[in-house]
């Protein structure tokens, strides 16, 4: 017998439908209604503005460390685009984007970096999960949630966002692998910034696209141009599409790229090249997407201004809201752990009290 | 009132939950058409069905963080172990998710789910079959940590973790009597509140405190000690070793002034210095004797041909006890 091909019947394909300049390709361009078009820029806007006014923040002692996001502002709108209000989503610690498309407010979103648990409070009215700081452990979580759809039926389906990084963690082939095995209604975004902290995506793995993950495990996979929002927004759209069908999870590798530190606490210098950020920056994802709507004159420079000088207001309100808000009742450190408090601990939250009250009279 | 070994009483404890609530949902590996290494699971998946009764891949990980999904989705679900060697291959989503998810959430997202494993040695297994690390999920923030040491109390306590109760469970199993005595259990479904310890045999001039497998040879020593010496010996089921009774176990010492806490699990940072502690801290004035514990050692848990010297039996704990009395 010869040796022959085994047919897999997956493929991993790529998709891009602006191009550099921002020119789309018409027949591939999801012709979304214009009000989203607008709605769709204003958030990727204000994602790259908060950014800036959180690394600012930072500068001052006022926030925590974080990871700021600059360039991967089309990988989080695109995507979260064709979630509806009942679907989950989990994202990154880098996902503020879609997060403040699903409605978390600015505000929530500083106390969260400046180190209040009240920053986690999910917004009513959607199925969003916690971000999850260690890395590639919440996407087991979001099979499960996709499992427990089909349990009990229905045609939610959940997208879960984490990085090149993560895609070597244990956690994230067990989780495709069930995902796989339950057809589970996951969409598996792997925002692609090619970087790990300091790890370029050569060193992080073996393969050229980790779109082949997905395939490794059974799903379809798709290699997107992640600083191409319409190309994000139709390759979700067609996961979604296909979850929603019962069909099973989809792998979507977003290939974009990280422009800023990994997190405010390090200097990307002394692992990358500026001539490699610079090349990135040619292909900005708002700057890309500007040209679009330009072209299709839903937008001019005016428009953008405008826009522009609303975000900086409403950032300027958040900010405020978010000073006063930053007072937290210290026993509430104590008050999450269980439904009711064991004895142990409540005895435990009066010695604190305690000792808190007493630091307090002494002027501590 | 039927008469079950542990393992059918933990089965039926499966069976009523599922059948109470279709919140309930199983998941593990080898639970569903092989009914489980141990049998727990069987005829489970006949009556309810692999949606309800899933075999898993093999992936602890997922197992467990799939878990976590169902319970934030506001299912009940029930994972298991295979062996509770491996659940380390899962820790990090008990660590990550499991016991943090309400307090992230500020409430919003608990977390019901009860992960069941056998723990325990004295069964001539394999290395990593034989294990009692309970004193780990103790010490982590969130957790519960429950452990029967009957049928009767198996059973109930499986049901109140499953049913009634919000918050995550570590439930282990003392598989060295899944199968070594049966007790009556009641029709009726029965609960026990978790974190609650049971005094299972009064006296009055010693305390014997422990949970799980341990509690036969402690009994069979209280026994011997009160027909052979006519020593009067109070014996304490802590049932649950996270939370701890505190009031239970220092009512009793503040009664006898004597103690001996038994355990297989090791001896530094066991459940046993914890409930020392809580004597010291709560009965020192009471206490005539120091306390002893009578625990594993604090060895990497011997291969099956030696590893009788590391279990307990009622001569160590006798030997413990007349230590103690003659202070
Ligand atoms: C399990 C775990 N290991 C290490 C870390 C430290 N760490 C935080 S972010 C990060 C890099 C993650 O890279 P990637 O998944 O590509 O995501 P990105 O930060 O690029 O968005 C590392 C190593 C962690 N948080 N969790
Ligand atoms: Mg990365």
């Amino acid at each position: 017998m010869p040796r022959k091909t085994f047919d897999i019947g997956l493929v991993v394909e790529e998709l891009s439908i602006l191009d550099e300049s921002g020119r789309a390709d018409a027949a591939l361009d999801p012709k979304l209604p214009e009000a989203t078009l607008l709605k769709m820029h204003r958030f990727m806007l204000l994602t790259r503005k908060l950014d800036e006014r959180m690394i600012m923040m930072q500068r001052q002692g006022q926030m925590g460390t974080f990871a700021p996001g600059r360039g991967q502002e089309a990988v989080q709108i695109g995507s979260i685009l064709p979630l509806r209000s009942e679907d989950w989503y989990s994202p990154s610690y880098r996902s503020f984007g879609a997060q403040l498309w699903r409605g978390w407010t600015i505000d929530q979103l500083l106390l969260l970096w400046a180190g209040y648990f009240e920053g986690f409070g999910l917004p009513e009215g959607v199925n969003d999960m916690p971000m999850s700081i260690v890395i590639g452990s919440h996407v087991p979580v979001a099979v499960g949630l996709g499992m427990s759809i089909n349990y009990r039926g229905g045609d939610q389906v959940v997208l879960v966002n984490f990085g090149d990084g993560a895609s070597s963690e244990g956690d994230v082939s067990e989780a495709l692998n069930f995902a796989a095995v339950y057809k589970a209604p996951v969409i598996f975004l792997c925002e692609n910034n090619g970087y790990a902290i300091s790890v370029p995506f050569q060193k992080q793995c073996g393969v050229r696209s980790l779109a082949q993950r997905g395939i490794g495990f059974g799903m379809p996979s798709l290699r997107v141009d992640g600083n191409d929002v319409l190309a994000m927004a139709a390759a979700t759209q067609e996961a979604v599409d296909r979850a929603r069908r019962h069909e099973g999870p989809t792998f979507i590798e977003a290939v974009t790229f990280r422009m800023e530190m990994h997190t405010t606490a390090d200097d990307p210098k002394v692992y990358r090249s500026d001539e490699e950020v610079r090349r990135w920056e040619k292909k900005d994802p708002i700057m890309r997407f500007e040209t679009y709507l330009k072209s299709r004159g839903l937008l001019n420079d005016a428009g953008i201004d405008r826009v522009a000088a609303e975000i900086e207001e409403e950032l300027r309100v958040a900010r405020d809201r978010f000073a006063a808000r930053a007072v937290q009742r210290p026993e509430e450190v104590f008050d999450f752990h269980y439904a009711v408090m064991p004895e142990e601990l409540a005895a435990q939250k009066r010695e604190y009290l305690a000792d808190l009250q007493q630091a307090l009279a002494e002027g501590k | 009132m039927p008469e079950l070994t542990l393992v059918k009483a933990v089965n039926r404890a499966l069976d009523e939950a599922l059948s109470l609530d279709d919140a309930v949902v199983l998941l593990g590996q080898d639970i569903g058409q092989d009914e489980g290494v141990f049998r727990v699971t069987e005829g489970l998946l006949k009556k309810y069905g692999p949606n309800r009764v899933i075999d898993t891949p093999l992936a602890e990980a997922a197992i467990i963080g799939g878990a976590v999904g169902m319970a934030a989705y506001g299912l009940k679900p029930v994972p298991e172990m295979q062996f509770s060697g491996f659940f380390y291959q899962a820790y990090h989503q008990v660590e990550n998710h499991v016991s943090r998810m309400r307090n992230r959430t500020r409430g919003r997202i608990g977390m019901n789910m009860v992960i069941r494993m056998p723990y325990g040695g004295g069964i001539r297994a394999v290395e990593h079959h034989s294990e009692s690390r309970e004193a780990i999920y103790a010490h982590t923030p969130g957790l519960t940590m429950v452990i029967p040491s009957g049928p009767r109390n198996a059973r109930a306590l499986l049901l109140t973790s499953i049913l009634k109760y919000p918050d995550p469970v570590i439930f282990f199993e003392p598989k060295l009597i899944y199968r070594a005595f049966k007790e009556n259990v009641p029709d009726e479904p029965e609960f026990l509140p978790i974190g609650k310890a049971q005094v299972v045999r009064e006296g009055t001039q010693l305390t014997l405190i422990s949970y799980g497998a341990t509690m036969r040879p402690t009994l069979e020593a209280a026994r011997d000690l009160a027909e052979d010496d006519g020593v009067s010996v109070e014996v304490i089921d802590l049932l649950s070793v996270a939370p701890l009774d505190t009031e239970t176990i220092t009512a009793s010492v503040r009664k006898t002034g004597r103690a001996v806490v038994i355990h297989e699990g090791h001896r530094r940072c066991g459940i046993g210095s914890e409930v020392v502690a809580r004597i010291v801290e709560n009965a020192l004035d009471c206490l005539e004797a120091p306390i002893k514990r009578v625990t594993g050692y604090d060895i990497i848990f011997p291969y099956f041909s030696r590893e009788a010297p590391y279990l307990i039996n009622a001569e160590r704990v006798k030997h413990a006890a007349k230590e103690v009395l003659e202070y």
